[in-house]
């Protein structure tokens, strides 16, 4: 790689770090407006959405229902709180709409719905339904000869559905190029550890083996994602792709990472200020 | 007869059409091929049962329009959603115990939740298959009645499938269609004026002694049994009501108000828990209609298999039946009797 590369990429992953410390931050701020829900989850998958936002995303801000945009879907919908970090960051929504997460009538609830939010593509929540729909929009975007592409965010927990593998199987039988799946594996589920309630590795295995074109990285590293998602989609191939990120929940706030795993982290009231304190220190940021 | 014959089930497995009545083979889809003709955005989808819910007729004519999607509901409905969402209109087939028992939730939040115009068509409703529980269809109106957003078809011939077809392409949203396949019988084509409109039941005979108000496959046999019955001096009047959900309260209230000394009947190839019967049962009461009212369905059980003739007389909704059912609870003599 050339010096100047080599430059631009490390001031790309710059970029890509500040986006996520921020989408971090605005998690925790929604997080604090309610005294809960699942920062744990959106601290521990920022990384993948600011490079699925930020890099690999063709979207415009003013307008989510862009024709020729990419589709993301959100199947997980707890992890809502996540995707509309994202979305606030890229500018799709405003960022004053925090103050009324998951409150009366506002436009961010705390499970995601179609309905409710802009760049909110599918109501998801009952899981095992984003990468069936996904197949759906993948053979009607193929139809119309379009160039855009869908990318599903799913969670390991969501491998124990069957309607999800009879995606995966389908997929790789209509030969979905133009379909992308992030699997976002932090171990957890509601009860317990995603490999203790019902263990699903070896996980890149499964997909490969079920006809796609698996990545595996760790989901905490920006560098290791930029170069699966960029390999993901300059290849040729007309298999699907499945891009499986192990993350750390909790990640960027110390006593997050080190608290009990749970899938609904409680954080109480006065360890919101620690929990930002933290993320600041985290990032360097003073 | 002499010595009892045991019918075979596999009597009637193609058909619903009795003897000698005039039929269309899968008028579903030859209906849908024609317009899919008119309408460049109509697709086909199916779980491995093309051939078994005349979506053959359609991927003939379409190959490139028609999606087999394999023996997978869940994904069916998922993808229908998917397709729907890019703004095309996905008419999706399977039988009607897998679409309301296997794939529910997938027709609820992937499709109805946020009102995707995906058709869902259904084969094998209520009593049409002499399978078994694991094939017969008969609560599924009972489910997806109490699914938001979802209209419910359950129409009677080959002529009622045909129309509703087109309607439902014209039509934006989801839908629920019980489908009659195979050699479909004709008999709404005795009634010049009749045209089936989504939410519209309409009235085909009238008669002052009795009032059957039925969907799907009892209209047939409503008719039928009105025929009949005429000529044992009972006039029966028969409402058909090919849209079970939204119901269409208006014409359903004013035709029993008409003439409340009449009894209702409520006719349906479906169980009678929470079908069209109780559907009716509770407007009337709510709308403080008071008549003599009676079910016509199939009981709250798991039925028999067998031959389909022999099971539509043993649980009460084959012509003679009916016609039975309906004599029993009109007497002359009743009708006669000085009110108190």
């Amino acid at each position: 790689m050339s010096q100047t590369a080599t430059a631009s990429k490390a001031s790309d992953i710059e970029a890509l770090r500040q986006r996520a410390y921020k989408i971090r931050q605005h998690a925790l701020r929604m997080g604090e407006v309610q005294g809960q829900g699942y920062v744990g989850q959106a601290l521990g998958v920022a990384d993948v959405l600011a490079v699925s936002y930020f890099r690999a995303l063709k979207l415009d801000p003013k307008n989510p229902e862009w024709e020729e945009r990419d589709r993301f879907l959100l199947s997980i919908g707890h992890y809502a709180i996540a995707l509309y970090a994202a979305l606030i960051e890229a500018g799709v929504i405003a960022e004053e709409e925090i103050e009324d997460y998951g409150s009366d009538d506002s436009i961010l609830p705390m499970s995601g719905m179609a309905d409710y939010t802009p760049g909110m593509e599918i109501t998801g929540g009952s899981l095992g339904h984003g990468l069936g729909i996904g197949v759906g929009m993948a053979l009607g975007l193929k139809r119309k000869e379009s160039a855009s592409r869908i990318f599903n965010l799913l969670s390991d927990g969501e491998l124990n559905e069957g309607s999800t593998w009879e995606a995966v199987a389908s997929a790789a039988h209509w030969k979905l190029g133009n379909l992308i799946a992030i699997v976002d594996v932090n171990d957890q589920q509601a009860d317990d550890k995603s490999s203790t309630v019902l263990n699903y590795e070896p996980i890149a295995d499964k997909w490969t083996a079920f006809g796609w074109e698996t990545y595996r990285v760790d989901g905490n590293d920006l560098e290791a994602l930029v170069e699966a998602f960029d390999s993901a989609l300059a290849s040729n191939s007309d298999k699907p792709r499945v891009i499986i990120c192990d993350t750390l929940m909790g990640r960027g706030v110390t006593f997050l990472e080190e608290r009990d795993k749970n899938h609904f982290i409680r954080v109480d009231e006065n360890e919101w200020s620690v929990a930002l304190k933290q993320l600041d220190e985290a990032y360097g940021v003073q | 007869m002499s010595a009892k014959k045991k019918l075979k089930t596999s009597s009637m497995i193609a058909s619903i059409a009795g003897e000698g009545q005039p039929v269309t083979a899968a008028p579903f889809g030859h209906a849908l091929v024609e317009a899919a003709e008119k309408n460049p955005k109509i697709v086909g989808m199916t779980a491995d049962l093309g051939k078994y819910t005349d979506l053959h007729i359609f991927a003939q004519a379409y190959p490139d329009r028609y999606y087999q999607m394999g023996m997978a509901e869940q994904l069916l409905m998922m993808a229908g959603a998917g397709m729907a969402r890019e703004g095309f209109i996905p008419f999706v087939t399977t039988y009607s115990v897998f679409a309301s028992r296997r794939a529910y939730d997938f027709i609820c939040l992937a499709i109805a939740e946020e009102k995707l115009n995906v058709k869902i068509i259904g084969g094998l409703p209520g009593l049409t298959t002499g399978y078994g529980p694991s094939h017969q269809a008969t609560e599924d109106v009972a489910i997806f009645r109490g699914m938001p957003n979802l209209t419910i078809i359950d129409p009677c011939d080959a002529i009622d499938i045909e129309q509703s077809v087109q309607a439902m392409a014209d039509f934006d949203g989801p839908v629920y269609l019980r489908l009659l396949r195979g050699k479909v019988p004709r008999v709404l084509d005795r009634f010049d004026d009749y045209r089936f409109e989504i939410g519209k039941a309409k009235r085909l005979m009238n008669g002052k002694d009795a009032l059957i108000i039925s969907s799907g496959l009892m209209t047939t046999r409503a008719i039928e049994a009105a025929d009949e019955l005429k000529e044992k001096g009972i006039e029966a009047a028969v409402m058909h009501c090919a849209t079970i959900k939204p119901l269409d309260t208006e014409a359903i209230l004013a035709e029993v108000r008409s003439n409340t000394d009449r009894p209702v009947f409520v006719a349906e190839n479906h169980s009678v828990v929470g079908g069209l019967g109780e559907s009716i049962a509770s407007l009337l009461m709510k709308e403080g209609v008071s008549v003599k009212f009676h079910q016509i369905g199939l009981p709250d059980e798991f039925l028999d298999a067998g031959a389909l003739p022999t099971l539509h007389d043993r649980y009460g909704i084959s012509t003679r039946e009916v016609v039975k059912t309906v004599a029993k609870n009109v007497s002359v003599e009743e009708e006669i009797k000085p009110t108190i």
